[in-house]
């Protein structure tokens, strides 16, 4: 695949733009392969990417129903940050985070991460020492994060109203390197990355059954005919209630709508990110110069990938209070994806009931950050049959009383 | 926004009204059941796409839970009935079956070993 720079370019420039190559390669499905990743997600394609990458695994499949992202990967509001609170969480994310810094030179594409900054205010004495708690564990796990009082908030955030009636502002957790980056871009680099390595990303492709004998999975059957593989990962996140179904076995998640919504450009107003929990509102700024604006989940199972109006209201109501100068702005694009909830608010990765079927889900609200760190350890949990990040999220923690608990940390009003 | 009826009070209102508590008809099986048992009612959801059976309660007015039949995929609302039953009533499922050709209930979920009672 012909490298991205200046000089290929300037190079294309010269034909108007009309030769460049296809990002990556779209081969048509073969009879067998030795994993095959359901969900051409982030963490599905970076599964994927990290199997050839560090392990040398390069009979691979990603098989996507749709296009590459256009699940939660390209609906997300793409905050990127480590500030959990337990020690699992905080290896994963962290490893993410890390990752995350050098993708586009890894990649040789521009998925426009950047560290600004994410700001996560407490409105109420209760958050407040819940935040001061998660200071003090990310000091102890080796992330950089702190707690600020309300006039450094205000100085890191000047549109931010600190002594709002309802929520006045008694602090902040901050992460300066914590920032965004391009949705689509992170899925487009792994395809890219994985494709050049020898996966075979394939589109439009539906796994519509999973056929097992007595020792375990065989294979699937598909919209493009069945392919049969002794190793499956299934990557769906609000899909995967319906792949257990289809593999004969039930999962602790809940499928749920979130949802997200954009305003006018206008000029810059904000370069961080800032999460208003209390009041189920979160916010930070475009290149283009929207404000982009997330919410909290509806309550109920869903898999309509809308969201509804009451969100929107309760959201902007409360964000107005918050950031008095938005209140004039007007909303033009909302949107809504499916998460996968989990109990503790915390992923699912490891082994399933049936041998030879791996799961990779309950992202539900807050995956896109972690999408290198889980595509890395469930690479590797694939590849040698246990890994020590992927190891605490097994399903079987549920059960065994074992919860990694990060209400809390997860952020998002559930 | 869901329009849902409580079949206790007859009010018909805007989703707000109410608050939505999760898959119905779980089974809560006693003192001597397995682990698989237990941990299936604690944990494991059903969560299709397409028919499911819920608990709600009408939070903002006469405060009681009741049972929906609703479709997660269009959110179709079949028909809402009494929290005071273990199964989804012959009624419902015949307006589910008008609704949706070739749908069946799924088998209740079976724990793992034989329960010795019930609570
Ligand atoms: C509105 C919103 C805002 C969010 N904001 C943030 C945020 O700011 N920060 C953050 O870290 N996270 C955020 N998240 C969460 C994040 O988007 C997800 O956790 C993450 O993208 C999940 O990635 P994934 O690869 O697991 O799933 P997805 O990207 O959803 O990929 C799963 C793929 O599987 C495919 N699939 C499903 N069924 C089948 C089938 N039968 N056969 C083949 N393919 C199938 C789907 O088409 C889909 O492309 C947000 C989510 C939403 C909805
Ligand atoms: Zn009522």
């Amino acid at each position: 695949m012909a490298r991205y720079s200046v000089f290929a370019l300037a190079r294309n420039a010269l034909s108007h733009h009309q030769d460049w190559q296809r990002a990556w390669a779209s081969p048509e499905p073969k009879a067998e392969y030795d994993v095959i990743v359901i969900g051409g997600g982030g963490h599905g394609l970076a599964t994927a990417y990290y199997l050839a990458k560090n392990h040398g695994v390069r009979k691979v499949a990603v098989l996507e129903k749709g296009w590459l992202g256009g699940g939660n990967t390209g609906r997300n509001t793409t905050i990127i940050r480590s500030n959990y609170l337990r020690d699992p969480s905080a290896k994963i994310y962290e490893l993410a985070r890390g990752l995350y810094e050098t993708l586009s030179q890894e990649f040789n594409f521009n998925i426009m991460f950047s560290p600004r900054g994410v700001l996560m205010l407490a409105q109420t004495e209760h958050e407040k020492r819940a935040y001061e708690r998660t200071a003090h564990a990310n000091r102890a796990q080796g992330i950089e994060t702190e707690m600020v009082d309300p006039a450094r908030c205000a100085e890191i955030v000047p549109i931010l109203n600190i002594d709002g009636p309802r929520y006045p502002v008694l602090g902040g957790l901050w992460q300066a390197r914590a920032g965004t980056a391009r949705h689509d871009a992170v899925a487009w680099g792994y395809a890219r990355g994985a494709s050049e390595m020898g996966v075979d990303i394939i589109q439009n492709c539906e796994v519509t059954g999973i056929d097992r004998d007595a020792d375990g999975v065989t294979g699937v059957r598909t919209t493009r005919g069945a392919i049969r593989t002794k190793k499956l990962c299934i990557v769906v996140a609000g899909h995967s209630g319906v792949l257990a179904e289809m593999a004969g076995f039930r999962l602790p998640v809940e499928s749920v709508a979130l949802q997200a919504l954009v305003s006018e450009p206008i000029k810059p107003v904000i370069d961080c990110v800032v999460m208003a929990n209390t009041v189920h509102g979160y916010l930070s700024q475009s290149d283009k110069g929207e404000l982009v604006i997330g919410g909290g989940a509806d309550g109920f199972n869903n898999y309509t990938q809308r969201g509804s109006f009451q969100h929107v209201e309760e959201t902007v109501r409360a964000l107005v209070e918050t950031f008095p100068v938005i209140s004039r702005l007007r909303m033009l694009r909302q949107w809504g994806g499916i998460v996968d909830m989990t109990g503790d608010r915390s992923p699912i990765i490891g082994p399933t009931p049936v041998p030879g079927i791996w799961i990779n889900c309950g992202w539900g609200t807050g995956g896109f950050k972690a999408i290198p760190g889980s595509g890395w350890a469930t690479a590797s949990m694939l590849a040698n049959g246990a890994d020590p990040i992927a190891g605490p999220f097994g399903m079987e923690r549920f059960r065994e009383g074992r919860m990694i608990d990060e209400s809390v940390a997860a952020a998002v009003a559930h | 926004m869901l329009l849902l009826t409580c079949p206790h009070c007859g009010v018909s209102a805007e989703e707000t009204e109410f608050h939505p508590g999760g898959e119905a008809h779980l089974k809560r099986f006693g003192p001597g059941a397995s682990d698989d048992a237990f941990a299936g009612y604690m944990f494991e959801r059903a969560n299709p796409r397409g028919v499911h059976f819920e608990r709600w309660r009408h939070v903002f007015g006469c405060g009681k839970w009741f049972h929906l039949a609703r479709c997660t995929a269009s959110l179709e609302v079949f028909g809402a009935y009494p929290a005071d039953v273990t199964a989804p009533p012959e009624e419902i499922l015949a307006k589910i079956r008008a609704r949706r050709p070739g749908w069946e209930p799924a088998p209740a979920a079976k724990p793992a070993a034989k329960p010795e009672g019930d609570a």
